[in-house]
């Protein structure tokens, strides 16, 4: 790789055993990429403050400077973690002190997580604790080259903000925390991020289900690259982008996406191809919808759900809003519980808009910083869970060995006053499918 | 290329550095870290997954790239902290995920060979890994 003389110091000591550690970590990476120089990022979400068991080892032997040099620039010096270089916040991890009692979450790992944000905290980290920075307060601008984590994140940011990150992992994130560079390499590259993949939508998408089944089906089809989608598709809000995104991230390994008109790179559908031409489209009509439909649901087989969750990526307060209002007057069935996902901070809003009372007398539970995937937890003894997220449907099921069920949010908040999973796939697109 | 003694020679460059020499677990299908693997048990738990169930700790790991989570790299470094990391790992798409989980692993690994890993070794090969010089050397089970 070509350093500059900056980085050359960096790497030599200059600016502290630490930030050498992390050049070094930056080095084998962009190394191992095969690319040729670092880039400047002055925004990096990361994750530092998440418990885990090895984490918990790694801290009594030597404190949270161990576990950062460790897991989070992989170096097995002993190092003092100077203050971050750059702005860096936290992504979501385990449940706070709040949730002790509410949710089946050991302690211990509610205290280690305390202790992990008194220390990060000081080191300048921002504690957003959330998969949805940008929904409160970390929103890059176009063009701004960041080293993010979290698929559905990077995503959004590449895609909707136009923003450039690749998908870090905790140590390159970790490394550009403490030098402000990273690997200038995939997506921070012009070239690498005209469309690949031409999908032209013939069923009509306008729903936050829809966008996710799409997203879906456009993982599956793309891989790692770049679908571009264009047709029966209704102007989409952030919540319909957040789940698009999302979805794509877990069925494949997209990072950056193109409706033409819609996101920032692609004023028309020839800007989004680029040099290489508009290829040919494939559709995604009522036969391709009801296959993913298919997919998602394949994992249910009892109708008894005793979980519900919502907040998959973390709901915004419109979503908070709409599960109040679907669970108004309502009360759950005895053995089912609702978890909603939020950021603390729109929990906050959610609190003073009255939202949370509305959804917490009809017995469910609006949840901070978290989720069952990252926690490993669900209400104790579920078997069959019901969501409106793709990519939980997807996780789950893998990670806590429970049944899932796909659906509307309606259907999902049914579920959970009825205990019975009634949910299956409206056909509206019949009308509309002339093409 | 096919030496007489059945020796496959792959040709590739070096994501990791080192030499290693162990039996191959060859996956035909893209692995998840996290929601892919267990890296307390070193065992891939995606169910719908071709190797579910599969251990590949002490083994060459030979996938065509990585998918899922940005916790990849962080479950695959953990394998390592936690004894059960494969000994070598040979893939042929490089992604940040594929190559930062190469390096955290710390264990040798190669890509951009020269004929399709997935298709040329099968699990029960005996596979050296020469990151040093972008060479891994198959020995297939059918012939030993």
């Amino acid at each position: 790789m070509r350093l500059t003389e900056e980085e050359k110091g960096m790497l030599g000591g200059a600016e502290g055993p630490a930030v050498a550690a992390a050049m070094d970590l930056l080095v084998r990476y962009g190394t191992a990429l095969d690319c040729e120089q670092l880039c400047d990022v002055r925004n990096v979400a990361g994750t530092m403050t998440q418990p885990s068991p090895v984490k918990a080892r790694l801290v009594a032997e030597g404190g949270w400077d161990k576990a950062f040099a460790v897991i989070n620039l992989d170096s097995d010096e002993d190092l003092e973690i100077p203050p971050m270089r750059v702005a860096t916040c936290q992504l979501q991890h385990g449940f706070g002190a709040d949730a002790a009692g509410t949710v089946p979450y050991p302690a211990q790992l509610i205290e280690l997580q305390g202790d992990a944000e008194a220390f990060y905290g000081r080191h300048g980290v921002q504690i957003l604790a959330t998969c949805t920075p940008y929904q409160v307060g970390n929103l890059p601008v176009r063009g701004e080259h960041c080293a993010w984590m979290e698929s559905s994140a990077v995503i959004y940011a590449n895609s909707v903000l136009g923003a450039r990150t690749n998908c870090e992992g905790t140590a390159s994130a970790g490394a550009a925390s403490l030098t402000g560079k990273v690997p200038c390499w995939g997506n921070h590259l012009d070239h690498n991020r005209y469309g690949t993949h031409l999908i032209d939508v013939g069923t009509r998408v306008d729903d936050v289900t829809e966008w996710g089944m799409l997203g879906y089906f456009a993982g599956s089809l793309a891989g790692e690259e770049r679908p571009v989608i264009t047709g029966d598709i209704g102007r989409p809000d952030l919540v319909g982008l957040k789940h698009i995104g999302a979805a794509a991230a877990t069925s494949g390994g997209v990072e950056l996406y193109h409706i033409p008109g819609i996101t920032p790179e692609a004023p028309t559908l020839e800007a989004a191809f680029g040099p290489a031409g508009v290829p040919g489209a494939v559709r995604y009509g009522p036969d391709q919808r009801s296959a993913v439909y298919a997919d998602l649901n394949s994992c249910g087989t009892s109708a008894d759900v005793d979980f519900v969750l919502l907040g998959c990526p973390h709901a915004s307060v419109d979503q908070i809003g709409q599960a109040a209002r679907a669970l108004d007057g309502r009360c759950l069935s005895p053995g089912t519980e609702l978890w909603l996902m939020v950021p603390r901070a729109l929990k906050v809003v959610a609190d003073r808009s009255g939202y949370t009372e509305i959804i917490e007398r009809a017995g469910g539970k609006v949840l901070a910083d978290s989720c069952p995937a990252m926690s490993r937890v669900a209400p104790t003894g579920t078997r069959v869970f019901a969501t409106d997220s793709a990519k939980q449907a997807h996780y789950l099921p893998a990670i806590l060995g429970i049944e899932a069920w796909f659906g509307t949010l309606d259907e999902c908040v049914d579920a959970a006053v009825t205990g019975r999973w009634h949910g299956f796939l409206r056909d509206h697109s019949l009308l509309r499918d002339h093409r | 290329m096919t030496r007489p003694s059945g020796l496959i020679i792959l040709r590739g460059r070096a994501v990791v550095p080192g030499v290693v020499a162990a039996e191959a677990l060859v996956s035909h299908e893209t692995i998840s870290g996290w929601g892919g693997i267990d890296p307390a048990k070193g065992v891939i738990i995606e169910p719908r997954h071709e190797l579910f169930g599969q251990c590949f700790t002490g083994r060459i790991l030979v996938f065509p790239g990585a998918k899922g989570s940005s916790g990849w790299s962080g479950f695959f470094q953990s394998t390592r902290l936690l004894g059960t990391a494969p000994a070598g790992m040979i893939f042929s798409r490089v992604s940040t995920k594929s190559a930062l989980g190469a390096v955290v692993t710390r264990v040798p690994a190669l890509t951009d060979l020269d004929q399709d890993p997935c298709a040329v070794i099968s699990t029960g090969d005996w596979v050296r890994i020469d990151a040093d010089h972008g060479l891994a050397e198959v020995n297939p089970a059918s012939l030993q």
